[in-house]
């Protein structure tokens, strides 16, 4: 943790009525850092982006921003901008006359504003939009009116509210990448509420993955990926095979753990994420980190013999469902489609290579 | 056409409700005073003697103060509760906004008579075209109402929260987002309010004491056989307003559609 974060949660809690919405966050977001908020509907995701605005009071704790307490200062007093799911574009305004918006207590000049409201709508790749209409424009430019507007007060903190959740997938992966050049072009801390674990990977920092008012787990992408810290995380961001366990021994940094197909094999103590309480140990793997061998290919680490349950060709990709001997579910591997080297068909017998480095145990 | 008996059934339909309407102007121009064809010559006398007479003219100042006071009342009103009841979570809400639509479906003349008694037994104040006025708030309310819960309803919460985020007060969020989205829904609650008002007769015989409106002094006039082609003219320019006030609501109306990019979701015409 930084000496000065952005934003801290000290102990956050939120009661609408008996329905308990945050149970307990404590977290810090760092300054110029891009913030993800991950999880599914319902887990308090936007409530709590929505303290950080001032939209939501919380029940008990505290929300600071730059070291300050915000309890009872106003959405807008507060040094935080929103980009809405809606875009919430004022329709009667201009696009121009939106990005401005925030500027009419500015003291400056209008010259000076309007140089302003062009600066940034450049910076949204929207120079000459200005005398729009703004109900006239596209989801894509909706939303970068909405980012021009939110911009343009130069705030501490940018809240982005599933801001590409209603662009088409093209136009959402295209953002993505625009908003994390944005992001460190002009070096304000970002927060993004989203559902969607894949725009979480590819776009933040850092990522606070929350279920039924709780942060579950926070860490950057590539731990959050390789190393979740429950069952109920490595569930939600991405795929993973999760095959029953028995842990048959423990002795220093090593433990041992058998499983039905793979044999028994030793995971180091690094490696050990929670399973859900009452439920037997299962070891994880990621379906990239299990290898297909074809004919003369030499396993890198171990490896097991099994049938080829199902395929699913992506284009690029290839997944497949196999069930090694001795047990009872398919595992799902998934090969990077190389030119040359056929796609293999179901019933096809089939050697993996695994490694016990890349497993997750559960327990 | 697939049902041509259906074409008729409209055609019909459609006679039925506009055919009386348009015996007025009719009437209005024909030059004699015997409601009843065949008609004789034309002439605009009618009208000129509709001109020239005061209390006519008295009572639609009246009509036309009351009218403008009382929709202006009701719309206001109207719109602190269309903006609560949409807006905001309070207890016995449904209670409150039931008690609020309840004139809707009383009879105008329990109204009356319950008016009669608190302005003259409980108030005590002299019947006036105020006390009309009064009245006709109550009347229109339910209505303005209704038409407004719509268009407040209808207006994203998070522009206003855009504009709060932005800097704004609850109150300069209100004048500059809410006002303007939903003026159209003002005028249209306005222009209701002003027509119930402008041809309610039960409440208005009952509260003007000896002032005279618009439809008061139609009914009494009914009574002189002579003065009834003079009706039929007012009868006719108050066809010829209706329909240059709704033309000019539908023109803002579907201006600030265009303007806002809303769906169109009919409206008057």
């Amino acid at each position: 943790m930084t000496d000065n974060p952005m934003i801290a949660f000290r102990d956050v809690h939120k009661y609408y009525g008996d329905y308990h919405a945050l149970r307990g966050i404590s977290a810090e977001i760092r300054a110029g850092e891009f913030f993800s908020l991950l999880g599914p509907s319902g887990c308090g995701k936007t409530t709590l982006l929505r303290t950080i605005a001032g939209f939501e009071d919380i029940s008990s704790g505290a929300v600071l921003i730059d070291g300050k307490d915000m309890a009872g200062v106003p959405a807008n007093k507060r040094p935080t901008n929103m980009v809405f799911q809606s875009y919430a574009i004022f329709p009667h305004l201009t696009v121009a006359q939106n990005v401005g918006f925030g500027l009419r207590r500015d003291p400056r000049s209008k010259a000076e504003k309007d140089k302003l409201v062009e600066e940034s709508l450049e910076m949204v790749g929207l120079k000459g939009y200005g005398a729009r209409a703004a109900h006239a424009l596209s989801g894509g430019q909706r939303q970068r009116v909405a980012l021009a507007r939110a911009l343009i007060l130069k705030p501490k903190v940018l809240l982005l509210d599933e801001p590409l959740s209603a662009l088409d997938r093209k136009i959402r992966e295209q953002m993505q990448v625009e908003l994390i050049k944005l992001q460190r072009e002009v070096g304000i801390t970002f927060v993004l509420v989203t559902h969607d674990q894949e725009e979480a990977l590819v776009m933040s920092d850092r990522i606070a993955v929350m279920f039924e008012g709780e942060i579950a787990q926070l860490a950057d992408p590539e731990t959050l990926y390789r190393r979740p810290n429950s069952r109920r995380v490595a569930d939600f961001i991405g795929v993973m095979n999760f095959l029953p366990a028995k842990v048959t021994g423990e002795s220093g940094d090593l433990i041992s753990a058998e499983v039905a197909g793979l044999g028994v094999l030793d995971v180091s103590t690094s490696q050990v994420s929670a399973a859900p309480t009452g439920d037997s140990a299962a070891v994880g793997f990621r379906p990239e980190t299990l290898t297909l061998l074809y004919e003369g290919q030499q396993a890198s680490d171990r490896e097991a013999a099994g049938t080829i349950d199902e395929v699913v060709y992506y284009g690029d990709m290839t997944y497949y469902d196999v069930r090694l001997d001795g047990m009872e579910k398919p595992v799902r591997i998934s090969m990077r489609n190389v030119f040359g080297r056929p796609v293999l068909d179901v019933g096809t017998r089939t050697r993996v290579s695994w490694s016990p480095g890349a497993l997750v145990l559960f327990r | 056409m697939k049902f041509p008996s259906l074409k008729i059934y409209a055609l019909a339909y459609l006679i039925f409700l506009y055919a009386p309407i348009f015996l007025l102007p009719l009437f209005a121009f024909n030059d004699g005073t015997i409601i009843a064809f065949p008609l004789k010559g034309f002439t605009t006398d009618w009208f000129a003697k509709m001109a020239e007479n005061d209390t006519l003219r008295h009572a639609l100042t009246n009509s036309l103060i009351i009218a403008l006071t009382s929709s202006a009342g009701a719309t206001i009103l109207a719109v602190f509760a269309a903006r609560a009841s949409t807006r905001y979570k309070f207890r016995a809400k449904g209670g409150i906004m039931g008690l609020i639509m309840l004139p809707m479906v009383l009879p105008d003349i329990l109204m009356g008579m319950s008016l009669l008694l608190v302005m003259l037994e409980v108030l005590r104040v002299n019947l006036s075209i105020g006390t009309v006025i009064l009245g006709h708030v109550i009347i229109a309310l339910p209505y303005a109402i209704a038409v407004l819960q719509t268009a407040f309803a209808t207006l994203d919460q998070s522009l206003e929260e855009a504009a709060v985020d932005l800097g704004e007060t609850r109150m300069s969020t209100f004048r500059l987002i809410v006002l303007p989205l939903v003026m159209p829904g003002i005028i249209s609650a306005f222009l209701i309010s002003f027509t119930i008002s402008l041809d309610e007769f039960i409440v208005a015989f009952f509260l003007a004491g000896n002032q005279p409106t618009l439809p008061t002094y139609i009914f009494s006039q009914l009574r002189f056989p002579s003065a009834i082609p003079v009706i039929m003219a007012l009868g006719t320019c108050l066809v010829a307003a209706s329909i240059l006030l709704l033309s000019v609501a539908e023109f803002f109306r579907r201006r600030g559609i265009k303007r806002t990019g809303a769906k169109d979701t009919g409206g008057f015409l």
